[in-house]
């Protein structure tokens, strides 16, 4: 390959700074609407407003959102499954930072 | 090209049913998935487990792989015999996804196949899709920013509709403040649209390498600060190690073993700023020459009623 100079590019941190509509979110997480809106319904995922149409997810959607799509194709979940998993880990989280914080050395997640 | 050993990945027997194997790969598939087992080598574990249950849960892949025949080992070279695979035909979809891009065994077995998923291209415009990659950058980086050249690997669909890696590299300007886990947007620079429609975005998930010294959790930064029993006892100003760079700080006297000592404001500088822990850890001289047991022997007789295990004491 050849190199040459390359002008840096600069990118807006997602989760500060960026909310996604249903769609922007569905094509960010290369799938279709409607599996996010089962995501919704079984409230693994919070978006603003009342009607999918003005729907407004949080920039920190995006994880979790992918999260989830990845463990129902590869663990055969359906969309409630996924979401106690996804409050589940949120859990193992908090604990694995509270046990970071008393210094037991445990890497972070 | 290393022989891959499906049925030892999986642990199931060769005359196992497609039950079995379906039970066994969720199974493994359960422990080792990357959104659940933060272990190093779990992601790998995991691409096993998917490839070998991509090629024996397909009664075509099987059979195809099952007439390889049983010479072979898991990890040994691997020479696929003349002619090889061109009886064979697949009708499986091929994943675009890096991450779940197949080893070259399976790719020389099964073939490289086109990424038919999205299925017939129609004319006219059609915006690109949005691609997905991971960086690793310093603590440091964290700290003041920085710029990184990121190397993408993009699967690209050939003439005859075969899938090939290209390479290009992306310069990017990683902004100060971000944390492990928080995605960079860069606008434009995901697949390139079909006709007038936009190219679409790339996304960079952020991961702080592990560092030595210090351990991240999400916005506070953690440092384990070795201090001799007198400094703990009698205080001291000693120079602390941060990502940044020294600072001077302040032990104060009587501090405790595991004392956490809080540098507000001195943690990852996203909004709101996090902060830096000293965590104290009493670190003992060696005592080795006859003049170093004497000072021990000294302390032990100023603190001749001092008991540490009062406590254990009923």
């Amino acid at each position: 390959m050849t190199e040459r100079t390359l002008t840096a590019l600069h990118g807006e941190i997602v989760e500060d700074n960026i909310q996604f509509t249903l769609i922007e979110l569905s094509t960010a997480c290369q799938t279709d609407s409607a599996q996010l809106v089962e995501l919704v319904e079984e409230g693994a995922l919070v978006p603003l407003g009342n009607d999918a149409s003005n729907w407004r997810f949080y920039g920190s959607a995006l994880r979790r959102a992918c999260t989830a799509l990845r463990l129902m194709r590869d663990l055969h979940l359906n969309a409630a499954g996924v979401a106690l998993v996804l409050d589940l880990l949120d859990e193992v989280d908090a604990l694995s930072s509270r046990l970071r914080q008393l210094g037991d050395g445990t890497p972070p997640r | 090209m290393e022989f891959k050993d499906y049925y030892a990945a999986l642990g199931v027997d060769k005359t196992a049913t497609v039950e079995q194997i379906k039970r066994a790969y969720r199974k493994l598939a359960r422990k080792y998935h990357p959104d659940l087992n933060k272990a190093a080598d779990a992601e790998a574990r995991f691409k096993d487990i998917a490839e070998a249950y991509e090629a024996l849960s397909d009664p075509e892949k099987r059979a195809a792989y099952d007439a390889l025949g049983p010479d072979h080992r898991d990890g040994r070279t691997f020479t696929p015999p003349p002619g090889w695979a061109s009886g064979f035909e697949y009708s499986g979809r091929g994943d675009t996804d890096e991450a779940r891009a197949h080893s070259d065994f399976f790719e020389t077995l099964f073939g490289r196949q086109a990424a038919t998923r999205h299925g017939p291209r129609r004319g006219g415009r059609q915006a690109g899709g949005d691609h997905h990659a991971k960086v690793e950058i310093e603590l440091q980086d964290a700290y003041r920013g920085a710029r990184r050249t990121v190397t993408l690997r993009t699967p690209q669909v050939d003439a005859e509709g075969r899938v090939t890696l290209a390479t290009r590299q992306l310069a990017v300007n990683i902004p100060k403040g971000v944390r492990s886990g928080q995605h960079l947007r860069l606008v434009g620079q995901g697949g390139a649209g079909l006709g007038e429609g936009p190219a679409g975005d790339l996304y960079l998930e952020i991961q702080i390498a592990p560092d030595p010294r210090f351990r991240v959790d999400d916005r506070d930064v953690c440092i384990d600060l070795p201090v001799a029993p007198w400094e703990a006892a009698l205080g001291a100003r000693v120079t602390l190690p941060t990502p940044d760079g020294n600072v001077e700080l302040s032990i104060p006297a009587g501090s405790a073993n595991g004392r956490r000592l809080r540098l507000k404001g001195k943690g990852i500088p996203s909004q709101p700023v996090g902060d830096l822990y000293a965590v104290l850890t009493i670190a003992l001289p060696p005592s080795e020459t006859a003049a170093a047991r004497e000072a021990w022997k000294q302390l032990a007789t100023v603190f001749a009623d001092f008991n540490p295990r009062q406590a254990l004491e009923s």
